[in-house]
């Protein structure tokens, strides 16, 4: 086959990093190829530069062989290049046809014809095999939803070229399933995708070839993925072997530390109670939508509750207050780290000390020194990858700003509690188990760990117990040595019949 | 990028850009570079200059205040009435930073605890108080009785009067304030991510709530200044400072988004706009050319501060 999109010798250098060096590699007509890398390892740096967003300082993108010098992401469009990012770029407030015309309408003189439109529009989502109503107002759709439309938005502008970045990294295993089959269905009419994944199993069913990076450098390019074994992609990855991923371990488990009793709120109507004990892993899994991110809420006290209590080696915590909670000895990494997490424009010395540096600043005045030492020490014992304390958190990868605001509950004093809702979505295989090993030190200090996750996989390596959620209830409460995969899908799905479910 | 462009959009860009022009203005507009002119200069910018310290702290919350000149007036106005009343300049005092510290606790509890937004609720506060002090002075200016009242404004320390020595006192403590304490820093981490700043421990709704009040006590403090110097309560003193202060915050790098803020570049925001009209006036430039030329002024700034951003966010 020949080569359809080719990267030459690119590199590009920010202050400090060099994202990439010379990064050579072609990918086929037609082909689904996948873009591995851990954290930092230059795939974002490589999809902004193809979507026109940033220039290269070296090298250049060719398309069939003609060099495609473009400046801005509406010359990438022209050129046929769409980029859908993690991070969907819709208007909310209008529907599905007014954001798949947006920047092109149909009609004279500023008036939008919006019968053709809703006709054009239903013509097309039926033709690549969409199921939704063009007339929705996006608000309405559901995550997954929301990315068909973006990829029909990429298929109306005649994308020759549409790169994925982690696109089921919020997906319901059945949502990823509906976009595997329209990647499939793209692959056929030859367009070129290129996937941006952290799943391997992913990988491995949809990817043609496959190119890994690591530091920047190109570590591995396979123009056949049958040829290649999952340990090998991994050990490409990280540079090391990684055999056991997880590394759980038993571990001695203490008292009660935290009880959860009857709590509910606005969006968590049943009444929900568990309890933690010292030094256990509990996990929360279930599907999109099952409560999990809602229970969490409330536990911390991040929205109010309408009533029961949450109480910490038997102290009630106070109810609707994080300070509160953190005061008590209950922190909480949340799910959203860009929205809910990270403090951007904000330094990752500033964004680590912003809760701990009351107990080192007298009199509400900072101790510049105690706040750099606490930031050096966290970086280093979290393997934080930065040139500095004084970076932007912004700028840090996925898996080290999750490091960064671990750091900021480590250097807490007297936690008891930790929440940590998807510790590693969109984190790379070297970093999980990083985050991993720190988790079960900090258990076996005696910290009471809940980690709530989509990924089973993650939930069944790394907990001790699992709660299995599904329409705001628990649904089951299954202890390691009963963890079975389909035990925990039936209970997470209720209205679908097991063999048709696919772990995601 | 060449030298020159590298220094003009970088940290300081401000500051070079303020040096250069001030150096041209010293040269070649006569009488710029008194004593007396420099002074004049200076207290022209005592009520902008104090209130944009802490006008610096709402916006870098996210948050704006448009009540700031209706409760300049207003607790000027507090401050010559009580004083007149009790006869004691200290009553005043106290009673217009109440006055003043409570106006800036309301727009607080209503912006923070029921959730309105701020430009709406400061917009609705800004014509309370400017009623208020209508309604309280009859709508005519009301002398001070007592003319140590007058000392305020009028005392000198080393040659230079009281009030530029209050403001240089503010900026040094909000200087300090903003950047060495939990305070400061908690302000921009709220402008910065609210939400994530909510979830990590600060208690948002209470520091909204004292960034306010702060306000309202610091533009107190202004309206007393001003009402010293003006020798009376004027109910419509201080018309569109808000908007005065606003630009020199963004001038000085203050941005409107939150979580970006410099007590330099606050310091030079309040002089360039200082500079502008004392050097019109110096020439003569009929008043109402003054307005396009703020206008202007502000233009650039914001214009200068988005290709500020643009070269930061290419180079990081």
């Amino acid at each position: 086959m020949q080569d359809f999109l080719e990267f030459q010798s690119i590199s590009k250098g920010y202050p400090g990093v060099q994202a990439l060096s010379d990064i050579s590699f072609s990918v086929a007509k037609g082909a689904v190829h996948g873009l591995m890398g851990e954290n930092g390892a230059g795939k974002s740096t490589l999809i902004r530069l193809l979507s026109g967003d940033q220039a290269a300082d070296e090298g250049e993108i060719r398309i069939e062989g003609e060099a495609q010098g473009y400046r801005s992401v509406r010359d990438a469009f022209r050129a046929g290049v769409i980029v859908i990012h993690q991070e969907l770029q819709l208007v909310p407030e209008l529907t599905v046809a007014e954001n798949l015309w947006l920047g092109h309408f149909p009609g004279k003189g500023g008036v939008i014809d919006r019968r053709q439109l809703l006709r054009v529009v239903g013509e097309k989502l039926a033709e690549i095999g969409i199921d939704v109503d063009p007339s929705a107002k996006i608000a309405s759709l559901s995550i997954g939803e929301r990315q068909m439309v973006e990829i029909a938005k990429a298929v109306m502008l005649d994308a020759r070229v549409i790169a994925l970045d982690e696109p089921t990294s919020s997906l319901s295993s059945r949502e990823s399933e509906i976009l595997f089959a329209l990647i499939e269905r793209l692959r056929s009419n030859g367009t070129v995708i290129l996937y941006v994944s952290h799943r391997l199993d992913e990988i491995f069913r949809l990817c043609d070839s496959l190119t890994v990076l690591r530091d920047g450098k190109l570590a591995a390019h396979h123009p056949d993925i049958s040829k290649v074994t999952r340990d090998q992609i991994i050990a490409e990855m990280v540079g090391r072997e990684i055999s056991n991923i997880w590394g759980w371990r038993s571990r001695d488990l203490g008292a009660e530390r935290l009880r959860v009793e009857a709590i509910c709120g606005p969006k968590l109507k049943t009444p929900l109670s568990f309890s933690v004990r010292r030094g256990e892993i509990l996990g929360f899994f279930g599907l999109i939508g099952a409560g999990r991110s809602e229970m969490t809420r409330l536990v911390y006290g991040a929205d109010r509750r309408h009533q029961g209590t949450v109480a910490i080696d038997g102290t009630t915590v106070p109810a609707d207050n994080p300070p509160q909670s953190i005061r008590a000895g209950m922190v909480l990494c949340p799910e959203d780290r860009k929205f809910d997490g990270i403090v951007q424009g904000r330094s990752i010395e500033e964004n680590m000390a912003i809760s701990s540096r009351r107990h080192f600043s007298p009199f509400g005045i900072l101790n510049l020194k105690k706040e750099a030492e606490l930031a050096d020490r966290f970086i280093a014992k979290l393997r934080v990858r930065t040139p500095s304390r004084k970076q932007d958190i912004i700028n840090l990868s996925g898996g080290n700003q999750q490091k960064v605001i671990l750091g900021r509950w480590l250097s807490e004093q007297g936690v008891k509690v930790l929440i940590i809702d998807e510790p590693t979505r969109g984190i790379d295989v070297g970093a999980k188990s990083e985050i991993y090993e720190i988790l079960y030190e900090l258990a076996a200090e005696g910290m009471a760990i809940v980690v709530i996750s989509s990924e089973l996989p993650e939930v069944m390596g790394i907990t001790d117990r699992i709660l299995v959620m599904c329409q705001g209830r628990i649904a089951a409460d299954i202890a390691r040595a009963d963890f079975d995969e389909r035990r925990i899908l039936a209970a997470a799905l209720p209205d679908v019949p097991t063999e048709q479910v696919q772990p995601s | 990028m060449t030298s020159l462009k590298k220094l003009l959009l970088g940290e300081q860009g401000l500051v070079v850009i303020f040096a250069v022009a001030f150096a041209i203005v010293a040269l070649t507009v006569p009488n710029f570079l008194t004593e007396r002119n420099m002074l004049g200069l200076l207290q022209s910018v005592v009520t902008i200059g104090i209130v944009a310290c802490t006008m610096m702290f709402c916006l870098a919350s996210r948050d704006f205040d448009l009540s700031v000149g209706s409760t300049v007036a207003f607790s000027g106005m507090v401050a010559v009435m009580a004083s007149n009343a009790s006869g004691s300049i200290l009553i005043g005092l106290a009673a217009a930073l109440l006055c003043g510290g409570f106006v800036g606790l309301v727009n607080g509890v209503v912006i923070a605890h029921f959730r309105i937004n701020a430009l709406i609720t400061t917009l609705a506060t800004m014509q309370i108080v400017r009623g208020f002090a209508l309604i309280a002075s009859d709508g005519r200016a009301v002398g001070i009785n007592d003319p140590s009242f007058y000392q305020l404004a009028l005392s000198k320390f080393l040659g230079i009067p009281t009030p530029i020595w209050v403001m240089g006192f503010f900026f040094l403590v909000f200087g300090f304030v903003l950047n060495r304490t939990v305070f400061g820093k908690n302000t921009l981490a709220i402008g910065g991510n609210p939400e994530a700043s909510r979830l990590a421990g600060v208690n948002v709704s209470n520091m909204r709530i004292w960034i306010f009040a702060l306000q309202g006590l610091v533009c107190a403090v202004a309206g007393v200044l001003l009402a010293s110097r003006i020798t009376s309560g004027q109910p419509n003193a201080a018309t569109g400072l808000e908007l005065s202060v606003i630009s020199a915050c963004v001038l000085g790098g203050v941005s409107l988004a939150g979580g970006r803020a410099a007590m330099t570049g606050v310091i030079v925001g309040v002089l360039i706009m200082g500079i502008a009209e004392n050097v019109m006036n110096l020439l003569n430039i009929q008043a109402f050319y003054q307005y396009v030329v703020r206008g202007l002024i502000l233009l650039l700034a914001v214009l200068l501060d988005n290709l500020r951003s643009a070269a930061a966010g290419r180079r990081g």
